[in-house]
């Protein structure tokens, strides 16, 4: 008998590790394992190595080898920039720019500053999610010394005009920095064509290994460390670095650029096939950006019912996906995202995000859109406010 | 996550429906919250013969709201009335912390229903039920909140 295949649906959340990373990776955890940093010759491949990969991800965002430093992930290049740069310029003013949408990496980190006496401008979004130009040209002070605004969205796929707001922060001497952990690998970056001074990515969103990411520092802007000790990254990071972490990223993040353009059309025709079946159902809607949205992210609202329970249940369809519901943040309030770009309550409570990647095929589009249906069937059998159920 | 106990009330909830003759009816809960649960009782000779629930929620949501009424089915008003949260808790094997508002919910819902029975008798059911059904858990997990 057939094992049914498990249809991983949640690759914003994370992704499977590549065959072409794997293999890259697997010398230099029990052949090359020396450290970088010894005089040895038994280091000059692990030195090599994490070189080479400093090479490779740089030609891919358009930078130079010495503006890229190597990190444990999205979150600590987040804080890095954020903290570091906020820092660095404190004298010449204490204001950031930011947006309401943005990962909790960045917003808590900005609290934190918030806390420490910076003052911090949250840009709303509109109903598509996209921050409105106007609005950050309005918010921009002669003490602004940062802006820092996602590339694309996690929760509704939008992505940003980064072109126009890395142009207005140049024009304006303010330092601009990009989350761009939902975007690299998976759209075109160009870190000078964009202005961008900034930007922070993470392997394991493009098929790369988890626990390992990477910050761009443009030449010349001032930022203060987040971590001290041995020096490493030239005085930047310190850190026996994360050799076949590193090697990982750097053959995933290879792949995906030379991969880009078709994997996304690709991608952007399951994704748009899955949102219109699904769509097909009474009361729904979608979520996020129709045209600037990410090639992966299907997010929609199925009115009437819960998300935690839509995913439960896929879950035991064999379908992983995931909900800004408020019942799986935590907290009582649904996804800050989701309230951002002005969802009720109500409706943000039954959210669905369905996030294809690499490994998902048509056939996965086609399973999901018979699962779904049933389901939605009989959580709203077995909803008090589902209006079929009402006299 | 949930217990193996909970999935199951989850994937397959006892007593989902309504009652169209019933002569009790508690909902409480809002959207606001993300939870809401209605209870349908039919009660005869102070016993709940027959108990239906509806619910807008979670998966612990959902499973406390069919515990709940495994809990109370056949049995008379007096016994129902001392249904805890705990006790469906432990029914369920264990909640996260997080989820334990779920089962106040259910409880409150119970109460709310076993309230509306008296209410349309004309007499008052604050003494016998006691709290009142309001979203008691939503404040609570809002203070929570707060003091983060």
């Amino acid at each position: 008998m057939d094992k049914v295949k498990y249809i991983y649906a949640d690759n914003a959340a994370t992704t499977r590790l590549s065959e072409e990373a794997l293999t890259a990776m697997l010398p230099y955890f029990t052949q090359e394992y020396g450290n970088p940093s010894s005089i040895y010759s038994f280091s000059s491949n692990s030195r090599n190595a994490v070189s080479r990969a400093r090479e490779a991800v740089a030609g891919v965002l358009g930078a130079r080898d010495g503006e890229i430093i190597f990190t444990s992930g999205g979150t600590e290049a987040d804080n890095h920039a954020i903290i570091g740069s906020a820092y660095a310029n404190a004298s010449k003013g204490k204001h950031i720019i930011s947006s309401e949408i943005e990962h909790h990496a960045v917003l808590h980190a900005l609290k934190r500053l918030e806390k420490e006496g910076f003052e911090v401008t949250y840009l709303p979004v509109d109903k598509l999610g996209r921050v409105k130009l106007d609005d950050l040209y309005a918010a921009a002070r002669q003490d602004t010394t940062l802006i820092t605004i996602m590339a694309a969205n996690n929760e509704i796929g939008t992505i940003q005009p980064i072109e126009e707001i890395g142009a207005f922060a140049r024009e304006r001497k303010i330092l601009f920095h990009t989350d761009a952990v939902q975007a690299a690998g998976h759209i075109p970056i160009d870190v000078n064509g964009m202005n961008i001074d900034m930007l922070s990515l993470s392997a394991h969103k493009f098929n790369g290994p988890k626990g390992v990411g990477a910050l761009y520092l443009r030449r010349g802007i001032r930022v203060f460390n987040l971590l001290e000790g041995g020096g490493q990254e030239r005085g930047r990071r310190s850190g026996t670095e994360n050799v076949p972490g590193i090697v990982g990223l750097s053959a995933a993040l290879t792949h995906a650029a030379s991969n880009m353009e078709n994997e996304a059309k690709r991608l952007s025709a399951l994704r748009d096939s899955l949102t219109e079946g699904i769509l097909k159902i009474p009361y729904t809607k979608q979520t996020g950006d129709q045209k600037n949205r990410l090639p992966g992210i299907c997010s929609v609202i199925i009115e009437y019912i819960e998300g935690e329970s839509i995913v439960l249940s896929l879950d035991a369809d064999g379908i992983a996906a995931s909900t800004g519901s408020a019942c799986s943040t935590g907290s009582l309030d649904p996804s800050h995202v989701l309230i951002a770009i002005g969802l009720p309550h109500e409706l943000a409570h039954g959210s669905l995000r369905l996030s294809l990647g690499r490994y998902n095929t048509r056939e996965d589009v086609d399973n999901i859109l018979k699962k779904l249906p049933p389901i939605v069937d009989k959580l709203r059998k077995m909803s008090p406010v589902w209006p079929g159920n009402l006299k | 996550m949930y217990s193996n106990k909970v999935m199951e009330h989850f994937k397959n909830p006892r007593n989902v429906g309504e009652i169209k003759d019933a002569n009790a009816i508690g909902q409480v809960g809002n959207m606001k919250c993300g939870d809401i649960m209605k209870i349908y009782m039919k009660i005869e000779d102070e016993t709940i013969v027959d108990v239906k629930f509806q619910t807008f929620g979670c998966g612990a949501a959902v499973a406390t709201s069919s515990m709940a009424t495994e809990l109370v089915k056949g049995k008379k008003i007096s016994h129902a009335l001392k249904l805890t949260n705990s006790a469906v808790v432990e029914a369920l094997e264990g909640l996260p912390p997080v989820k334990i508002h779920c089962s106040v919910l259910a409880e409150e819902a119970i109460k709310a229903a076993i309230a509306d029975y008296y209410k349309r008798q004309g007499i008052d059911p604050e003494p016998i039920v006691g709290c009142s059904g309001d979203c008691q858990a939503c404040h609570e997990q809002q203070e929570r909140n707060e003091e983060h």
